[in-house]
């Protein structure tokens, strides 16, 4: 049973980091963008919250928890919005090829994330490294009382306020996508722009509105990971970029859903750690249960293009640059 | 009075005059038709009043009043709805979905509201649509009934509908014109886009004619004729006879017997069709797009498999013993002299090459008669010079991308090019799909030189009157199967168009 809650709390902790990756880029896709600078947008939400807050702890004796967690959220929002404004103006207002300046953010973004952490590092000692103690703890603070009672309490109630704060997000930008005007304005610029231009909708306002912020959603996966993930501390070992691809798998899995990227998070980050659970793995075989999530994304893609049913396909417009005057 | 008022409009698309100086009024209450041939500017000028395009040059008056439409939702607000030829829908929504897109953002979205108005416009213009329905389920007319109540839905007074009635069978144009009446009844002005005179000539008021981007005047319908029009259109006399040779001499060419075929999704697409087909013959091909005329090309080309049962037996020229084609492959069955010539919706997605030039447009037909593993271009490139020359394809040269063609001079390269290989059997889908009345005129013209040569032709059409002036018999496809073959010469138009969409039972044989 023990076992079960760990790997539980594992799957889930995991889990959140992905999904705040992939409600981002739920929200992107609808608009018609397929951004797979994921991963470089959560290396830039991370070091940016890192960097700010080890100012501003550096900066006072102090620090309070809560501001802390506002400066890194904030800090967080506009360094992974200014990635998405970057590809947003690349492939809308340029028209610039959209896997191309993806994969390009990626890059960008993992290289400057490690160079500013690189610096941090240094800047933290010759023989430690980066610490915000003071956010970390804010971040991983607990329900007191009801965390610890219980098989209930530690499987639902252990966890920082992040956790709770990815299933509101995928859930607040599920209701806007599907019972709101303007979530069904913006999916219909992802569907068939020349519609949405018909009817008067603003194309590019609603691509770049949606890029950006979904963007910034996708960051604070980076600042989950860094804060709360590996406590407040700075790894140049390319997790963060692992994590931001399974994130775009991840947007596969759910179908563009964000309703059923809540349970997918938590069930590729059980999939992802069951080889830590599973008794008499080598290292060898470790490697191949780290593939499981990825296997299962191949899978779902082979049924639900099996299943042709219209209502899974991707948007219809994806990754298609959109010109008004085109004859 | 005016409702819309052209003064000078002109736009340009890189060094192309869509439109030039373009001045004319439409009244309120009115039915106007809207005529040109294919690239005479029709669509570009509607676009303009709808807010998709914005002149360079000239103003729009609505009501009398200077307006400037600098977008679709400028257009709405002065009443003005365009449906436009490729249906502006999104097939994952329903249609109370696509009604509401992008109106009203920050109202609920209540979907049972938006049902109850869909209603009460459906009663008044006596429409039928399911609120509920995906647009991915829809038929086509389904489709434009839902696009012209959702333009109603945003308060038009000015309808703009762009080529209707292309996609429709008779019947259903027949009941769409009606309600086109009843909108007038109702005081809206409609303006209509078409080529179509016949359809001009029952449903309009007025035409207002345009060529080559130029306006040249409107005529009281009552006093228009077809030939009267098509002058106008073309800026010549054009014979609209199309001329149907009688041969004598027919030989069996294809015996087609129970042919069914399995489309990707599993779908039956073809059931059980069997036809001869003989040499010296056009038969006919009719059928509301999608019911199997692509399939059953296709399966005949050896490109689709055919299911077990049915045969497909080609006699060939000069032997005795029939050839059984199922089975072959394309390339084997092309080699014979079956040639399929088929124009994709999107002309350059099938057949041909868009960043290849004539030449090497030609040489996909016949890529391995070169040298050892070199290509040779001579015979490719005479072809290619021959049929620039024969069909009066407007190119810079044979090397030009294809690309840049206009649409009707790259449909000319296409079916020049299946002419060319002197086939046996012609098979030709859509030959003249978006090509003007002289070019069209052009096409069929080469179909009944092919038709006196022996050869046995295909020709599945979407227009019926051309099907029932050029065709010697028709085969009538619906839902897949085949409702009938008629006689080409005493075939009612109104039989067809009853075939296109009920399947008919066979004489004396008491079918339910």
């Amino acid at each position: 049973m023990n076992s079960f809650i760990t790997l539980f709390q594992a799957a889930v902790a995991f889990g959140t980091v992905i999904l705040f990756g992939c409600v981002g880029e739920i929200l992107t896709e609808r608009a018609g963008n397929l951004n797979l600078g994921v991963p470089g947008i959560m290396y830039l939400g991370g070091i940016a919250s890192l960097a700010s807050v080890f100012i501003y702890e550096g900066s006072t004796d102090s620090p309070s928890g809560i501001v802390c967690v506002i400066i890194a959220m904030v800090s967080a929002f506009i360094a992974s919005a200014l990635g998405g404004l970057i590809y947003a103006f690349l492939t809308i207002t340029l028209k610039a090829n959209q896997n191309v300046c993806g994969l390009t953010l990626t890059i960008f973004g993992g290289g400057v994330a490690n160079f500013f952490g690189g610096s941090l590092n240094t800047l933290a000692g010759r023989f430690e490294s980066v610490s915000v103690p003071a956010t970390s703890a804010a971040f991983r603070q607990t329900l007191p009382g009801i965390s610890g009672a219980g098989i209930v309490g530690k499987l639902f109630f252990s966890y920082g306020f992040m956790v709770y704060f990815a299933i509101a997000v995928a859930v607040i930008v599920h209701v806007f996508l599907h019972h709101t005007r303007r979530g069904l304005n913006l999916r219909t610029v992802g569907e068939s722009p020349q519609t949405a231009d018909a009817a008067g909708i603003n194309v590019d306002k609603n691509k770049y509105l949606a890029i950006c912020i979904g963007a910034g959603i996708s960051g604070f996966g980076g600042v989950y990971y860094v804060m709360d993930y590996i406590k407040g501390t700075w790894a140049n070992d390319g997790s963060i970029e692992k994590l931001g691809w399974l994130a775009v798998a991840l947007v596969i899995f759910t179908t563009w859903k964000a309703s059923h990227a809540i349970w997918g998070s938590y069930l590729f980050g059980l999939l992802y750690w069951m080889y830590y659970y599973i008794p008499g793995l080598t290292r060898r075989s470790q490697e191949l249960f780290k593939m499981l999530p990825y296997a299962v994304t191949l899978l779902v893609l082979i049924v639900n293009s099996m299943k042709s049913s219209r209502d899974k396909q991707p948007p219809h417009s994806l990754g298609l640059a959109y010109f008004r005057e085109e004859r | 009075m005016a409702a819309i008022t052209f003064e000078h409009i002109s736009k340009r698309f890189g060094s192309v005059n869509a439109n030039s100086d373009v001045s004319f009024s439409v009244n309120k209450g009115e039915i106007l038709a809207l005529l040109g041939e294919n690239g005479s500017g029709k669509t570009t000028l509607m676009n303009m009043l709808s807010g998709i395009y914005y002149p360079d040059e000239g103003r729009i008056l609505v009501d009398d009043k200077p307006v400037s439409i600098r977008g679709p939702r400028e257009a709405y607000a002065l009443g003005i709805g365009m449906v436009h030829q490729h249906f502006k829908l999104v097939d994952v929504f329903t249609a109370a979905e696509n009604l509401v897109v992008g109106l009203e953002p920050d109202k609920k979205l209540d979907r049972k509201e938006i049902a109850a108005d869909i209603k009460e416009i459906c009663d008044k213009y006596k429409f039928d649509v399911n609120p509920d329905k995906k647009v991915y389920d829809m038929s086509v007319s389904e489709k434009q009934t839902l696009e012209i109540v959702k333009v109603l839905y945003r308060g038009a007074n000015i309808l703009i509908l762009d080529e209707p009635t292309a996609v429709l069978t008779p019947q259903e144009t027949e009941r769409l014109f009606n309600v086109l009446r009843n909108m007038k009844q109702d005081g809206k002005t409609v303006i209509i886009i078409t080529h179509k005179l016949h359809e001009v000539l029952s449903i309009s008021d007025r035409v207002a004619i345009l060529r080559k981007g130029e306006y040249i005047e409107t005529v009281e319908t009552a006093e228009a004729t077809e030939e009267k029009l098509t002058e106008l259109m073309v800026g010549k006399k054009v014979d609209l006879e199309i001329e149907r040779p009688e041969i004598e001499d027919k030989k069996l060419r294809l015996e087609v017997r129970n042919l069914s075929c399995i489309n990707n999704e599993g779908i039956k697409i073809l059931k059980d069709i069997s036809f001869d087909l003989y040499g010296g013959e056009i038969l006919g091909i009719a059928g509301i797009s999608g019911n199997g005329q692509k399939e059953l090309l296709e399966a005949i080309a050896g490109l689709n498999l055919i299911e077990e049962g049915g045969s497909v037996k080609y006699h060939q020229p000069d032997t005795e013993d029939p050839v059984e084609l199922k089975g072959m492959t394309p390339r084997r069955i092309r080699d014979l002299g079956v040639q399929l010539s088929f124009v994709p919706e999107d002309r350059l997605g099938m057949g041909l090459v868009g960043s290849m030039g004539m030449t090497e447009n030609m040489m996909l037909k016949d890529y391995n008669s070169g040298r050892g593993i070199f290509t040779s271009k001579k015979a490719p490139k005479e072809l290619a010079e021959k049929i620039m020359e024969e069909l009066e394809v407007v190119t810079p040269g044979v090397t030009t991308p294809v690309r840049r063609l206009s649409g009707g001079n790259v449909q000319k390269v296409l079916v020049g090019r299946e002419i060319a290989a002197s086939p046996t059997v012609l098979m030709t889908a859509y030959a003249v799909r978006g090509l003007d009345i002289n070019t069209s005129y052009t096409i069929y013209h080469l179909l009944n030189e092919q038709k006196k040569k022996g050869v046995a032709v295909i020709y599945v059409g979407e227009d019926l009157d051309v099907l029932l002036a050029l065709c010697d018999r028709i085969l009538v496809l619906c839902g897949g199967q085949a409702n009938g073959i008629l006689d080409g010469r005493t075939a009612d138009k109104q039989e067809v168009g009853r075939r296109m969409s009920v399947i008919v039972g066979k004489e004396g044989e008491g079918h339910e």
